[in-house]
């Protein structure tokens, strides 16, 4: 076989390949945002959920939200903050901890409470930018922070992602939508805007809607939802 | 806590974990003082994060205000609910903790900042008079001149369950 015809078959496989990507995505991006089918609450099992926080009010935002969360649907729950954010974690636990206290266990008590705690689940992620590092590191770090987040979705692989707008999240939630792509699983990716956006959205916020990356895009001022009527608005957070 | 009732009682500045010694600066400054003890508040708690401008103190014995400061505390929420007046920075965190607590908030926007995205909040909560609005600490002495605490809204409680449902319904779940 000379060397014209290998290189021949080789490009018609990437070509196929990329095709199927294509239509793939095209795909995937028509069925983002349709709701899951509706199931009893016994018979649906719970969602593993990805939970990403971030300093700066984002964390205090979405730990409201968990708050009133029922935490038996969206279990086991797994927080992730980036590696300079000290603070997010520890919350995050302790706002756990709070309600293991006052949730109900009916039967083996101990165990079913021990397993709570053991199946919350808390871990850091790399971040794309620092404030003030310079722009052309950055594209570096950035990748790195990338690479570092597909790894972490790939090991938790939640059923549901939630976030709200800190940097780290936009690569967790294009890691999300690549787990869709290849067909490895289906990730709902939900966002809430913070309550800090009262007339225009965030980057975060901005590239997520515009890519149709969220399933669930939420804004939590009525003005907000006028500019960009694919978002839902119900309520506020805080 | 009979001194948070009106007047007379401790006014608190926050900065969060910000630096803004630009606030602690105006806020600690003998005009600002004036007008504090004037409208009869009896004492000055300054909390000054990331910043490196400490205030001269006072045991206000001279008849003054007391003046006392703090980088960080980890019960910041005891101050705010014992504090008949809270000063803040524009972070949500500080806002939200403030307006919960029911304290009569004045926002001073750090504007040296870039992209201040935080202001946008701060303004609508001010055209919603949940709060009192500074543009930077050189306004904070005739903001607080001027401002009319009476006529301030409580901020309605929050309505996270309303997500949570949407959220319920979206994932399928149905309750039996």
């Amino acid at each position: 076989m000379d060397t014209n015809s290998v290189w021949g078959s080789w490009g018609l496989v990437v070509a196929s390949i990329v095709t199927l990507l294509v239509v793939r995505a095209v795909w995937v991006l028509q069925i983002t945002g349709r709701a899951l089918p509706a199931q009893s609450g016994v018979k649906r099992r719970p969602l593993r959920t990805l939970i990403v926080l971030g300093s700066g009010g984002h964390t205090a935002e979405m730990m409201s939200l968990v708050r009133v969360m029922d935490l038996k649907r969206y279990a086991p729950r797994h927080y992730i903050a980036g590696a300079t954010d000290n603070m997010s974690l520890p919350r995050a636990e302790r706002v756990e901890a709070e309600l293991l206290k006052s949730a109900q266990f009916s039967d083996q008590d101990t165990k079913a409470a021990d397993e709570w705690l053991q199946r919350s689940q808390y871990s850091k992620i790399y971040r794309s930018r620092e404030v003030g590092q310079s722009y052309v590191t950055s594209v570096f770090t950035t990748l790195w922070a990338f690479a570092h987040s597909v790894v972490q979705v790939l090991r938790i692989q939640p059923d549901v992602i939630l976030c709200n707008g800190p940097g780290t999240c936009l690569p967790i939630c294009v890691a999300g939508f690549l787990l869709k792509l290849v067909g490895w699983r289906w990730v709902v990716v939900v966002y809430v805007e913070s309550i800090a956006r009262v007339k225009k959205l965030s980057l975060t916020g901005l590239l997520l809607y515009k890519l149709r990356l969220a399933d669930q895009f939420f804004v939590q001022w009525k003005d907000l939802k006028t500019k960009y009527p694919q978002a839902n608005y119900v309520g506020r957070l805080m | 806590m009979s001194e948070v009732e009106g007047r007379g009682g401790k006014v608190l500045v926050t900065v969060g974990t910000t630096l803004f010694d630009a606030l602690v600066r105006e806020a600690s400054s003998q005009p600002c003082r004036q007008v504090l003890a004037d409208f009869g508040y009896s004492s000055l708690v300054i909390q000054r994060g990331k910043g490196s401008f400490i205030p001269v103190e006072s045991d206000g014995k001279d008849g003054g205000l007391k003046v006392t400061s703090f980088d960080f505390e980890p019960n910041l929420s005891d101050h705010i609910a014992s504090s008949a007046l809270v000063i803040s920075h524009a972070g949500s965190g500080s806002i939200f903790e403030t307006l919960r607590a029911k304290r009569p908030l004045v926002v001073v926007v750090n504007d040296l900042l870039m992209d201040n995205h935080q202001c946008e909040l701060a303004e609508e909560l001010a055209a919603r008079k949940h709060l009192v609005y500074a543009s930077s600490p050189a306004t904070l002495i005739e903001t607080l001149k001027n401002m009319e605490l009476p006529s301030l809204v409580p901020y309605p409680p929050s309505n996270p369950l309303a997500v949570v449902s949407a959220l319920n319904q979206y994932l399928g779940f149905v309750d039996t």
